[in-house]
């Protein structure tokens, strides 16, 4: 049975926005019009193993931006009791907005989702981690998990099944980095938001108040309803290679039609994304693109001539960047380059939790060297002395990048200042020999408050 | 004024920590609870904090500092956040960020004289299908213009926002009503797996309400479009129409 047949833009099926749209869809009368709670009663008649076998079947990969198998990482449990599950909503990743959107058009749909998992996984409590500054996600997801409650979906003996499980929506603080899975447990136990060295690797091992813990996203979630009610099967048939299912493409920046876009994994190309009617529409004002951001903007950057690569994480990665979070950013040829890896590196350093001095000290520095030569103090030694900062975080400047710190915050730095430097050095250069920045409006007159 | 956590928000309080196996995890809502109380984090406050889940003042300031949401002094009855991260920046950030701050009178960080608004220069706010964005009170007002803006703080200064934009501090306005263990001091003990936390009747109440019972209104018409707009087949309005 499927629950809700929505196509999406380009034809295939809309899995985790297929409600989106409708009336009040973040309400319980709307979730259950439209084949809500269908997915769990399908869990509940299974056994926790045959849940998960399903999961495993669809290979569905994280929506967080890691892209690991989600049922994998639920076979990775440690075997303790007892297992916690925790829901990411932590989404921080620059210009990423799906997961702000499913918690705020579709709470239930993840209320439903996590009660599969912690059926599947067994936990003993559910924790929804929901970025603070997402206030009306909050409220949504409370009200909807106060009605789940009343509706038996939550709670003890869930639709008479026997089974029992308690879920606490927990509000962050703002700090980007508890998105880190590691981070987000700490910032969950009430500390710091600082992320766990490693090993032990996985939160399944150690995970909260040292317990076998699942991490999973909210998008991630969002799906298995779907998967539930519509087999295993129906999701592997969609997308292709290890990409399967559908995923959300957050689309921003220099586009006519900026937006979220549900699309079938690994059958659209980023022309496509970018320029097809349905879709992005083409660039603001019929201008050139000069490149683009594929996955958050951790991510090394794209040009023109990688707009024919799939979106599909194997894809991209053969190509030498990531589908990360998801997060498609178009910049067109009025751009300042080093404007903007200046404002992408500025993020970093304000966010960098200033555990490993890779990252906290080389965020600063390259902010800096980036900011004088926007401002037209560049000297010619500054692109050498970016890339030797860039290598003191990533040796080799590699991608995917070596890892010197605690976690993959620092190691994301040099992607924008590597990818700028490789690709538009003439601009950088330009912009010293100039001593100001050659794009209008001229940006480096703007008020000493953001030097 | 500043008396620490009230009554009602101690009892609020207590029910917060019931919710999760170890006192400490609920540091943070507990702390969001006190911000609402009195738009910052006071000393009294921290104080009370600190005594309730058996920390130290200086263990929960020095949690609470490391977070850009709570702030240890006072701030204005409306924190406006501007976005000029990458995706807001691209479309004008910076250039609508000038004209607040010229509007206001105030840098980023500042707070205007009459304490009504206090400026942020924010990093990305996950709006960025509607940018460039800003927020009222964490509440989201997208696609802004320098006209919109104009627009935006002569309805916050009329009042007219009133019932979407709450005073500083307020964050989530529904409160669970569902689940919670009946004036339970102590936190509930994670049972075995999945047959876990031992639960009172649910209250009577359904849907949102929040403390004093009375409905909050969640299908706000001006607040974020995420849902309402950029998601619709059709798509929201294109750059020219915004006139970007």
């Amino acid at each position: 049975m499927t629950a809700v047949e929505t196509p999406g833009p380009k034809g295939g099926p809309k899995i985790v926005t297929s409600r989106f749209g409708f009336p009040h869809s973040w309400t319980l009368p709307s979730y259950l019009d439209h084949g809500g709670y269908q997915g769990l009663r399908r869990a509940l008649a299974m056994t926790p193993e045959e849940v998960h076998q399903a999961t495993l079947g669809s290979s569905i990969l994280g929506r967080g931006g890691a892209g690991f198998d989600a049922g994998r990482k639920w076979g990775m449990l440690r075997k303790a009791e007892p297992v916690y599950l925790v829901v990411n909503g932590d989404e921080s990743e620059p210009a990423t907005f799906k997961d702000h959107a499913l918690l705020e058009g579709d709470p239930h749909q993840l209320i439903e989702g996590s009660v599969i998992c912690a059926y599947a996984v067994g936990a003993a409590q559910v924790f929804i981690f929901v970025r603070g500054e997402m206030a009306l996600a909050q409220e949504r997801l409370q009200a909807a998990l106060n009605e789940a409650y009343e509706y038996g979906a939550v709670g003890a003996n869930i639709l008479g099944s026997g089974f029992s499980v308690d879920i606490v929506v927990h509000p962050g603080a703002g700090a980007y980095i508890c998105g880190e899975e590691t981070a987000l447990l700490e910032s969950l136990e009430g500390k710091r938001g600082f992320p766990r060295i490693k090993p032990p690797y996985y939160p399944a091992a150690i995970g909260l108040y040292g317990a076998p813990t699942v991490v999973n996203n909210v998008e991630t979630l969002s799906n298995l309803p779907w998967i539930m009610c519509n087999g295993n099967e129906a999701f592997f048939a969609l997308g292709d290679g290890r990409s399967r299912g559908t995923k959300i493409l957050a689309l921003s920046g220099h586009v006519r039609r900026p937006g979220n876009y549900e699309i079938e994994f690994a059958k659209v190309s980023f022309r496509e994304l970018i320029y097809d009617p349905a879709l992005g529409a083409g660039v603001r004002h019929g201008r050139e693109l000069k490149a683009f951001i594929p996955g958050g903007v951790s991510s090394p950057w794209f040009g023109p001539q990688h707009l024919d690569i799939s979106l599909a994480n194997e894809a991209i990665a053969q190509a030498g960047s990531m589908a990360g979070s998801g997060a498609v950013t178009v910049m067109d040829e009025t751009t300042c380059v080093v404007r903007a890896v200046w404002r992408i590196t500025r993020f970093f350093h304000r966010e960098s939790c200033g555990q490993c001095t890779p990252c906290r000290e080389g965020s600063g520095w390259i902010e800096k060297v980036m900011r004088r030569i926007e401002d037209g103090q560049g000297r010619e030694a500054d692109l050498d002395l970016l890339m030797d900062v860039c290598d003191n975080i990533v040796p080799g400047v590699s991608w995917p990048p070596a890892q010197t710190t605690i976690c993959v915050l620092g190691p994301s730095i040099p992607s924008s200042v590597a990818s700028g430097i490789r690709m538009f050095r003439d601009e950088f250069m330009e912009h010293i020999r100039l001593g100001h920045c050659p794009f209008p409006p001229d940006r480096s007159r703007e008020s000493p408050a953001y030097a | 004024m500043d008396m620490g956590l009230s009554q009602d928000n101690l009892v609020r309080a207590r029910q917060l920590i019931a919710l999760y196996p170890q006192k400490r995890s609920a540091l943070i809502p507990v702390l969001h609870l006190l911000q609402e109380q009195e738009g910052y984090l006071s000393p009294e406050g921290i104080e009370d904090v600190a005594t309730l889940l058996e920390l130290t003042p200086a263990e929960v300031r020095g949690t609470a500092s490391f977070y850009d949401m709570f702030h240890l002094e006072p701030i204005g009855r409306y924190l406006v956040a501007v976005c000029t991260n990458i995706a807001c920046m691209l479309d004008g950030a910076y250039e609508l960020l000038e004209h607040i701050q010229e509007d206001l009178g105030v840098h980023p960080g500042g707070t205007t004289p009459d304490g009504l608004f206090t400026l942020e220069d924010a990093e990305c706010l996950a709006l960025c299908g509607n940018a460039p964005c800003v927020t009222v009170n964490w509440r989201f007002f997208g696609n802004m213009t320098p006209e919109r803006w104009d627009a935006l703080i002569e309805d916050l200064r009329a009042g007219r926002l009133d019932a979407e934009v709450p005073p500083h501090g307020t964050l989530c306005r529904v409160q669970r009503s569902v689940g919670l263990p009946a004036a339970a001091p102590e936190p509930p003990s994670p049972g075995k797996a999945g047959r876990a936390v031992k639960k009172a009747a649910p209250a009577a109440a359904t849907g949102a309400t929040d403390a004093v019972g009375q409905p909050v209104a969640l299908g706000t018409t001006r607040t974020t479009p995420a849902v309402a707009s950029t998601l619709l087949v059709g798509g929201p309005p294109t750059t020219e129409e915004t006139g970007r």
